[in-house]
């Protein structure tokens, strides 16, 4: 006789408990500390803040410990936290030009007022395995030099007497929508689309810049500047009447200029794509601005060659990994219904093929 | 981070939900687009729905959820864990002494009555998605009216296969009006959506929800000489005998050997109870 399979609740509980141990690992291996990891694994950390969109080392550094490493559950876990959180204002924009820079590079100009700054940086390492790593991860420490009391100026605005790049697109002042608190519509604006390509996934920025850059709506970008640092955030608070700094971010911020041919509307000029991102994730910054810059298509006059990093809807619907990846592993749950619907379907187009074409087709 | 507002969400979000829920009852078959919330649930697995329920339950609700017609799949335990957690409500599998009922792929096989609320999970809310990917242009269809595209592809179906070949998430019209997108649910379900209970639909992911006030008039698409058929296996359960109901397919033994039982446990359950 058949009984039916229960005990679904016993399996969850039995699952998570085992995870739990998983998680942990050798015993006999010390454990991770949030502090290890937000010191230790910064650049996962920034991952983690600029996709999860909450600006927290520490919760982020947790996320990524409770989630064993794997990047895009910690970001789940962080999306799902910062969702409860009650929201009780905005800040004053960051200005990027007064921040407090550690690395700032452009590709287009030798030399610039504030100077080529590498900053902590991958690009020159060769990517030999360092053993030594192994047994000591003791480091000497790095020179320095004083602290730049002057604020680094953005390069395009000042080499822009010209006229040859684009005017910034100037706001009118008014309060960008919220992705977060209002369905995606579509068209978007810039802003939204700024707003969805920050908190994008990484991976996906990057094909689609990628994609950009192998002929798909090619752009021709050049990145006229690329900063890290640290910014301060002000919020301007009622009772007083006044802004105040409530606290600083690292971000990465960068512009590109892009060739353009100019168009029915358009002059030939430079025109620009523009990627911020929490923390220091360069690979994301320069990514976004190249799909920014594709995005901008109707705006400057250009054809719309079907590319996919051209199709807004495209790129915004697919972008983010929470929503992705929570689609995509939901066909691991149970299809007994629908596929059993199916079962049945392919078992009677079977039974009586020849019949029903005849009679269709009289 | 331990206290969470009553149902999970603040009262904020839920009034927000509410509103696009009163609108979808207000022109059923119509997608609300509501700025949907990351729920501690990845999305696809019942997010929508959560929202729904947690936006109209109240302490006084006896909660049943179910996933393919059980209460003991993996999700469906899960999901009314996560209510018996956050808002400390009666849970039940009996159909009949819910108030609210949350499902994944079915309709329960009792009927149900004007006190209880259907909240269906919903993957894809567009009916016309598979046939037309970019969301402005469906949006525009439905505003139109324009539905000529779905019966050219039934027509399709017919042409090419001798039958409609859409099993389940097969399209319903409301009221003469919207095109609507039953869920994932088998069209044996389809003939059960004209019932006393209102039924709402919630698509996380997607950011939509929409709804049928009670005795909504759903007519599953067809045409005259090809009539729409709630069709299931040609079989009966093989634990409580039942002849009228959604059965699932076991493989019992490595001969490929095969029973069929319902889908809906409680239904199941009842009906054995019934006959010991």
């Amino acid at each position: 006789m058949y009984v039916a399979v229960k005990g679904g609740e016993k399996a969850i509980d039995a699952a998570h408990a085992w995870l739990a141990e998983e998680r942990r690992g050798d015993l006999s291996v010390p454990e991770l500390s949030v502090a290890q990891i937000r010191e230790q694994m910064s650049l996962a950390v920034n991952r983690v803040m600029a996709e999860g969109s909450l600006y927290d080392p520490d919760l982020a550094a947790l996320a990524i410990k409770q989630a064993r490493g794997d990047l895009i559950e910690a970001i789940f876990l962080i999306r799902a936290y910062r969702t409860t959180l009650q929201r009780f204002g905005g800040s004053n924009p960051v200005d990027t030009g007064e921040m407090s820079c550690d690395r700032r590079i452009s590709a287009t100009f030798k030399d610039a007022p504030g100077g080529q700054v590498l900053g902590p940086t991958f690009d020159y390492t060769h990517r030999l395995l360092d053993f030594k790593l192994v047994a000591d991860g003791a480091v000497d420490p790095a020179d320095e030099r004083a602290v730049e009391t002057e604020t680094t100026p953005h390069i395009m605005s000042f080499l822009n007497k010209e006229g040859l790049i684009e005017d910034d697109v100037a706001t009118d002042g008014a309060t960008p929508p919220d992705l977060t608190r209002e369905p995606l519509e579509l068209p978007a604006d810039r802003s939204l689309r700024l707003q969805s390509l920050t908190r994008a996934d990484e991976g996906f920025i990057l094909g689609m810049a990628y994609s950009t850059q192998r002929g798909y709506a090619r752009n021709h970008a050049f990145v006229a500047e690329l900063r890290v640092g640290t910014c301060c955030v002000e919020m301007e608070i009622p009772e007083l009447g006044f802004a105040i700094e409530i606290g600083e971010v690292e971000v990465t911020e960068c512009e590109t200029v892009n060739q353009f041919q100019g168009s029915k509307t358009e002059p030939p000029q430079f025109t620009r794509g523009y990627g911020l991102v929490f923390g220091q994730t360069e690979r994301k910054a320069i990514s976004m601005a190249l799909v920014d810059r594709a995005l901008r298509w109707a705006e400057l006059g250009e054809d719309n060659v079907g590319a996919p990093a051209q199709d807004e809807e495209f790129v915004l619907y697919h972008s983010d990994n929470i929503q992705a990846t929570g689609f995509l592993e939901h066909i691991k749950l149970p299809h007994y219904v629908d596929f059993q619907s199916e079962l049945e379907l392919i078992r009677k187009l079977r039974r009586t093929p020849e019949t029903h074409m005849t009679e269709a087709a009289e | 981070m331990n206290e969470y507002n009553f149902a999970y969400l603040d009262e904020q979000t839920k009034r927000m939900i509410r509103r696009a829920i009163l609108k979808g009852l207000a022109i059923p078959g119509y997608q609300v687009p509501f700025a949907s919330r990351e729920m501690p649930m990845p999305y696809g697995w019942g997010t929508g729905g959560v929202q729904v329920s947690a936006a109209v339950l109240t302490p006084e609700d006896t909660f049943k959820v179910i996933d393919q017609g059980a209460d003991d799949t993996t999700n469906a335990v899960s999901i009314r864990k996560f209510f018996e957690k956050t808002a400390n409500v009666a849970v039940t599998e009996e159909t009949g002494e819910a108030s609210v009922i949350q499902t994944r792929h079915r309709i329960p096989e009792q009927v149900l009555t004007e006190d209880q609320i259907l909240v269906y999970q919903v993957p894809i809310p567009e009916p016309l998605r598979f046939l037309e990917p970019s969301e402005v242009e469906t949006r525009k269809m439905h505003a139109l009216e324009e539905y000529g595209l779905m019966h050219v592809k039934l027509y399709e179906d017919i042409s090419q296969h001798g039958a409609i070949a859409t099993a389940y998430a097969y399209p319903v019209k409301i009221e003469g009006r919207y095109v609507m997108d039953p869920s994932p649910i088998p069209k044996f379900d389809n003939p059960k959506m004209e019932m006393a209970a209102i039924q709402l639909f919630g698509a996380g992911r997607e950011q939509r929800i929409y709804a049928l006030p009670p005795y909504t008039k759903v007519v599953s698409l067809d045409f005259e000489d090809f009539p729409f058929e709630a069709s299931k296996a040609d079989q009966v359960c093989g634990v409580c005998g039942a002849e009228d109901s959604y059965l699932d397919e076991l493989i019992t033994d490595d001969e490929g050997g095969r029973m069929f039982v319902c889908s809906d446990t409680d239904y199941c359950r009842t009906r054995q109870g019934n006959i010991t």
